[in-house]
């Protein structure tokens, strides 16, 4: 069994959007949410229930869900559009940059079920492509939060930001992290713990994970700083020059090796800081498993990232 | 004639004159640029004309305006067309007109909602524009809004998907509010539509999907104000079937102007043709 499941108290972060939805809907009349036939997958049925004239589902057609979220922000909405990942991405990536990133499009774009959550469905429905997709987005805050509470804080934050933002939502069940001072603010990582001898960089599901390969590498005398760099766009320059600092990096992320997490944080370390990185995901379209299998089987474990920082400051001599 | 008809002549008429500047500023854009898109820049200026002189509740000292008329140009190439259109209703300055496809100029080769006031989203790649009508549709739906929501697209266009998931959402929601306008010039980039991937029937299927359909002369104004001005009670398409390089001889009905620029005779002769 992995850590994650062995933890007692997992949770799905759909939940915690949707109930954090329907609250701001409930104080703000321009909260509306579009789906694509997901209202279900979206957990939005409370919120079709209290609001069904703001809940618009425009069938299997994910050009025009987002096409239908531009236009309603141009009516004055604020248009939160939920669907699998893997479709909201890749369907309408075109939309996503004219109509929202290029328009500045007042939409918040909720890729659900992101990564390999759908594990068993194939590569056609893991999304681990999104983030290098995406990224590269001028206009688009891109966010991936860690659990249940960041979910909650991510989705609030997009509410309040006048501007394109993609929300990266696992169903995987994620335990709540533990945070001395809970403080979420967009384009800031969060330093889960202070470490001076390799530095942990993941975001997503992944962080739990990293922080509990900090622990393992502590009872080897390897102090590890751990950061949650939940916003990729913008990208918190500083803590990763931080990070950098210590000397080694590695990188954990739910996505593709290529383009992601990893990506832009090389970016910011091979022209501002270099050093020693690894950077681990998923290498390409992967073999049919369970998400959990599939994320043990790619070494996206707290073991895998302890060993792939341990093997790192080998190679650092 | 009626009194009636007598005022639909006058407004017809100020429409048509209103369209034949579009035609000579928008090729006067192409010449002095070096490219763009004729074809469709002419085949669209009687309906932009239409729209921006008559039809459309428009401020541009508040191009925001919450109660605005929505005019979303899906064709997003034909900019020496609509952005002619954007100048001449006051949108920015008219003299800005000669910046078109200038280095830093906002008036690039395809409409920025980012950068000038009255492009209510940026456009072109085809199929986007009903999609986001269809939205702006149904915020207007939800508010009980009396602004009224239009877009055009060209016919080739209509090959994308996206134009037919669109389709069936605002049939489904009786989109009362929403008008598409179909440039109906039967020519795409390359060649015809009917021999590429055919529309027809056009009609039928715009009705098949749940809307009113009315078919226009889209060169003859007052047609095209009799067919925008009464919306019914569902989304309505008004098929106007125009001539691609309207008004130009050498350019009328070919495929080939697309994109281009006349020569400097070509350019002259076009004026005087529009002229007369």
């Amino acid at each position: 069994m992995s850590e994650a499941a062995s933890t007692a108290g997992l949770f799905d972060c759909r939940d915690a959007y949707a109930q954090t939805l329907l609250a701001l809907a409930e104080s703000d009349p321009r909260i509306v949410a579009v789906v694509n036939d997901s209202v279900g997958s979206s957990k939005l049925n409370g919120f079709r229930t209290r609001f069904p004239e703001r809940l618009i589902n425009v069938g299997i057609a994910e050009q025009t869900l987002v096409g239908v979220g531009a236009g309603l922000a141009n009516g004055g909405k604020i248009p939160f559009v939920s669907g699998a990942a893997c479709f909201l991405t890749a369907r309408a990536l075109e939309q996503i940059k004219a109509d929202i990133a290029y328009s500045r499009a007042n939409v918040k774009l909720c890729g659900i079920s992101s990564g390999v959550a759908y594990g068993e469905l194939g590569p056609t429905h893991h999304s681990i492509e999104d983030l290098a997709w995406l990224r590269p987005m001028a206009n688009l805050t891109v966010i991936v939060p860690s659990d249940p509470w960041e979910t909650a804080e991510a989705i609030k934050a997009a509410a309040a930001l006048d501007g394109p933002v993609f929300v990266r939502i696992s169903r995987m069940p994620t335990p709540a992290l533990e945070r001395a001072t809970p403080r979420f603010e967009i384009g800031k990582a969060e330093i889960l713990r202070t470490g001076h001898d390799v530095a942990l960089i993941a975001n997503g599901v992944m962080v739990h994970r990293a922080l509990v390969a900090a622990e393992a590498l502590a009872r080897d005398g390897i102090e590890a700083r751990v950061v949650n760099l939940s916003t990729l766009t913008p990208l918190d320059e500083s803590a990763i020059l931080e990070a950098a600092a210590t000397g080694a990096i590695v990188t954990v992320e739910e996505h593709s090796v290529r383009g992601g997490l990893g990506g832009a944080v090389a970016e910011v370390v091979a022209t501002r800081a270099p050093c020693p990185m690894r950077i681990l995901g998923f290498p390409g379209f992967l073999p049919t498993g369970s998400a959990e299998w599939l994320m043990e089987h790619h070494g996206l474990t707290a073991d895998g990232i302890a060993q792939a920082a341990r093997g790192l400051l080998a190679g650092r001599g | 004639m009626s009194e009636a008809s007598q005022r639909l002549e006058n407004r017809a008429a100020r429409v048509a004159e209103r369209a034949n500047w579009i035609r000579r500023s928008a090729l006067k854009m192409t010449f002095d640029a070096g490219q763009g898109h004729p074809g469709g820049d002419l085949s669209a200026a009687d309906i932009l004309a239409a729209l921006y002189f008559d039809i459309l509740r428009h401020d541009p000292a508040r191009p925001d305006a919450p109660d605005r008329d929505r005019f979303v140009m899906s064709k997003g190439h034909c900019t020496g067309a609509f952005y002619s259109v954007l100048a001449a209703a006051g949108f920015f300055p008219q003299a800005e007109l000669s910046t078109y496809l200038q280095p830093l100029s906002r008036l690039n080769g395809h409409p920025s909602r980012a950068a000038l006031p009255g492009v209510e989203t940026s456009t072109g790649p085809l199929g986007h524009g009903l999609p986001v009508a269809v939205g702006i549709a149904i915020a207007g739906q939800i508010d009980a809004a009396g602004y009224r929501v239009f877009v055009l697209t060209g016919d080739g266009e209509l090959q994308e998907g996206s134009c037919w998931e669109a389709a069936m959402t605002a049939g489904h929601r009786k989109l009362d509010n929403l008008t598409l306008i179909v440039d109906r010039n039967r020519l795409q980039q390359g060649a015809l539509t009917e021999d590429t991937v055919a529309l027809a029937p056009l009609a039928d299927k715009w009705r098949a999907f749940g809307w009113d359909v009315v078919e226009v002369d889209g060169h003859d104004p007052a047609a095209l104000l009799a067919a925008l001005e009464h919306p019914g009670s569902r989304p309505l398409c008004v098929i106007a079937a125009t001539i691609k390089g309207k008004g130009v001889s050498y350019m009328e009905n070919q495929a080939g102007w697309h994109h281009g620029c006349p020569t400097p005779d070509q350019y002259a002769q076009a004026l005087r043709e529009l002229a007369a």
